[in-house]
């Protein structure tokens, strides 16, 4: 028994690893296609939402087959690391759903708030550090939230790139006749967006000394 | 020499004409109401003074000194802007305060951002932002809320908020303070607290702007009054003129409808 364990304690690891690679990117990525998207340039802002429109529009699955596909039929370099294609197709795709996340939050900051800040002399910079942003994140937490605990599901779609993840993993001893690994891999979910759960029930009382 | 001179201010929006060429002088201490219907220019015209708008056409000068002139645009840097607009206060109509700071830090936060372009900023911090802080306190202490340095804005009444955003606008210490119908916002038995706030401040020699639908305030608080009238000056002159002698018929007619109500 311990050795399914363990080996899916393994897979396990390898979808953490895409999970905090993905975020640790996607989540400035998106602030710069939030502003892109938001550009006062239209060439630049339509680029930006046509770029949205395919990667919201077309499957993560999908997604993954061509960036470890493409590179090498196109350009003839072949992607060698899976892990590499799998961590950037998530980040290109999570990166397109927080950028519209960020946007809405930003959007709904009222304009009063910008004018304050400019009759008091301040400048672009300050009034988005100092006056909109904490508005901001404040507004995002509760989509971001939902956004973080499905990336932990869909880092189990690597497989289909062939990255060794806690399902294929678990898929191995179902070929030899033995179900239970692979069901019990939904605990190591379960745990792990429990502990995400958590995290963001507490980080929305963190902020509730303030109203938006 | 005025504190405040508007020559010949025009706006448009797209077509349509808001402002049709507004003249009028302001000298330091006193203040200056603004009223007339809605729709009649008054908030666009305070918002041209405090940089919110570009006029079309027209001059700005404050000390006799021109801010602005719309024939003569050159590329202001940002910072000439900047120290254009600090010549003006201006407390919203909704307030306007930031919800993350406690009342004191959203009277304090601009001076602090400005306190750190001071070439010693750097080696006296402490003592400096100590300073604002302490000015802070005296300033909210003068609108009557010195007990609530450290609430958050939603933890205040609708007439508190409106004090902190006076307060915020006094820290600055600007030349000629504007309010944009500073109660219309409130609950009726919360405007005496806001209002006697501006009233002091009139008495204390504060150059005022005032856009407001408060005849009697105006009436009582005000040394000039300018009626606005589809983007012109209809009657300019003192409380006592505007409203016991109105020249125009328009004035006339405005004023009949308030004092009925």
């Amino acid at each position: 028994m311990s050795g399914p364990i363990i080996t899916l304690c393994e897979g396990f690891v390898q979808n953490i690893q895409l999970f905090v690679m993905t975020l640790l990117l996607a989540i400035p990525l998106g602030l710069v296609i939030a502003l892109g998207s938001m550009s006062r340039f239209t060439p630049l802002r339509w680029l930006t939402r046509v770029f949205v429109w395919i990667i919201r529009g077309t499957p993560l699955m999908l997604q993954l087959m061509v960036v470890l596909y493409a590179p090498g039929l196109i350009f003839h370099i072949p992607m060698s690391n899976r892990v590499l294609a799998a961590v950037i197709a998530f980040v290109i795709n999570y990166a397109a759903y927080f950028s519209e996340i960020y946007r809405g939050g930003i959007e709904s900051i009222p304009k009063g708030q910008y004018e304050a800040g400019q009759v008091l002399g301040m400048t672009k910079t300050q009034i988005f550090f100092k006056v909109v942003l904490m508005q901001v994140v404040k507004r995002i937490v509760p989509p971001m939230g939902n956004e973080v605990i499905t990336l932990v599901k869909d880092t189990s779609l690597a497989r289909v790139i062939g990255v060794m993840e806690i399902l294929m993993k678990a898929d191995t001893f179902t070929k030899q006749g033995l179900i239970w690994p692979l069901f019990s891999s939904a605990l190591f979910f379960l745990a792990f967006n429990g502990v995400l759960t958590l995290f963001f029930g507490w980080l929305e009382k963190k902020l509730d000394y303030y109203r938006v | 020499m005025s504190i405040l001179e508007v020559k010949g201010l025009k706006k448009d929006f797209d077509n349509l004409k808001v402002l049709k060429g507004i003249d009028f002088s302001l000298e330091r201490g006193e203040t200056l109401a603004i009223i007339g219907a809605s729709g009649s220019g008054k908030t666009t015209l305070l918002r041209c003074l405090n940089f919110l708008e570009t006029p079309t056409q027209g001059q700005i000068l404050v000390d006799g000194k021109v801010v602005f002139d719309a024939a003569n645009q050159k590329m202001l840097s940002d910072k000439e802007v900047r120290d254009r607009r600090l010549h003006f206060g201006l407390v919203f109509q909704s307030f306007n305060l930031f919800p993350q700071y406690t009342a004191l830090k959203n009277v304090t936060l601009a001076k602090e951002l400005l306190a750190k372009e001071r070439p010693d900023f750097k080696s006296n911090k402490k003592k400096i932002l100590e300073e604002i802080r302490e000015e802070g306190r005296a300033v909210l202490d003068s609108v009557g809320l010195l007990k609530k340095v450290d609430y958050y804005p939603h933890q205040l009444s609708g007439g508190q908020q409106q004090r902190v955003a006076i307060a915020r606008a006094l820290m600055l210490s600007p030349d000629i303070l504007c309010f944009d119908e500073p109660t219309s916002a409130l609950d009726p038995e919360l405007t005496g607290e806001v209002l006697k706030v501006i009233r002091g401040l009139s008495e204390k020699n504060t150059t005022m702007v005032i856009v407001t639908h408060e005849m009697q305030f105006a009436r009582d608080v005000s040394d000039q009054v300018l009626f606005l009238d589809k983007g012109t000056v209809a009657e300019y002159g003192t409380p006592k003129q505007v409203f016991e002698n109105p020249r125009e018929e328009r004035t006339k007619q405005f004023l009949e409808r308030y004092f009925q109500n």
